[in-house]
């Protein structure tokens, strides 16, 4: 199964909304409650980030029984040095992004803890592309809710 | 404790009542949504001064369904449209967060797990 969603720059009244449908979906799909919360985390700081720093952005999600896999791209000002800014503290959020509760530097970290696999790329300047994969394992989704997992 | 004794307990204002779960042990107080998400917050209730859409839809992420906005700020329609969509309480009170958290902490509800 997949989807698609497009987020704006700068909008924080929807920041969040893709996340919350791709959550509200895995959830039907009676995925683990413990799974459904790390990528709703993950999307969600990774959806954040797209309104905090970019100028607009897609998340491409595409569901297997087996996992997750999205890809979050934006046209942004990209990020300068991807070394420091995994580091947790470290962040170039302005004061805007800082009133709505973001922007400590805990977003990309955070994003690391709560997903099997991360692969992150930037061209400063141009933007910037998240992969992000979490696997269910064996354990994560019924028997009977597995027969009724969408094919692709 | 439920909805109604953690209102009780702050002397704070019922905005919004989707009280589906009456067991709260546990409360955590934070202005930095980012450090909301870093811990297990079930059975808790975020106790905050963001009043921000951002608030709500943190809470929904993280399964909190129970949102104390403290320091008197004042909840907007658009987050009590989100909230009640998500099923998430919300309580304001004019006290500041750490006369909030004091008060339950006094009343029984524990920090989250490190």
């Amino acid at each position: 199964m997949k989807m698609h969603y497009d987020i704006e720059g700068g909008n924080f009244s929807a920041a969040g909304r893709a996340s919350s449908e791709i959550k509200k979906t895995l959830k039907q799909f009676n995925i683990a409650p413990a799974l459904v919360r790390r990528i709703a985390i993950a999307l969600y700081e990774a959806e954040v980030n797209v309104v905090a720093h970019a100028w607009k952005g897609t998340m491409n999600v595409d569901l297997t029984p087996e996992g997750i896999n999205v890809v979050v791209e934006d046209e942004g000002p990209g990020i300068e040095d991807i070394g420091k800014a995994m580091e947790e503290g470290f962040s170039t959020a302005s004061d805007r992004v800082r009133q709505m509760g973001f922007g400590a530097g805990m977003g990309l970290p955070n994003i690391r803890k709560n997903c099997d696999e991360m692969y992150l790329s930037s061209t400063p300047g141009v933007g910037t592309r998240l992969e992000i994969k979490v696997y269910f394992g064996a354990s994560s989704v019924c028997e009977s809710c597995h027969r009724n997992f969408p094919a692709e | 404790m439920n909805l109604q004794r953690i209102n009780e307990i702050i002397d704070g204002t019922i905005r919004l009542d989707c009280s589906s779960f009456h067991d709260y042990t546990n409360a955590f107080a934070s202005d930095l949504m980012s450090d909301v998400l870093r811990f297990q917050m079930e059975k808790t209730v975020l106790i905050t001064g963001l009043c921000t859409i951002q608030a709500i839809r943190t809470a929904e992420i993280i399964n909190i369904s129970c949102i104390i906005f403290g320091r008197g700020k004042q909840v907007t329609e658009e987050m009590l449209i989100l909230a009640k969509e998500h099923r998430i309480s919300i309580v304001v009170s004019g006290a500041t967060v750490f006369e909030i958290a004091g008060k339950l902490y006094q009343n029984g509800l524990k920090p989250i797990p490190r």
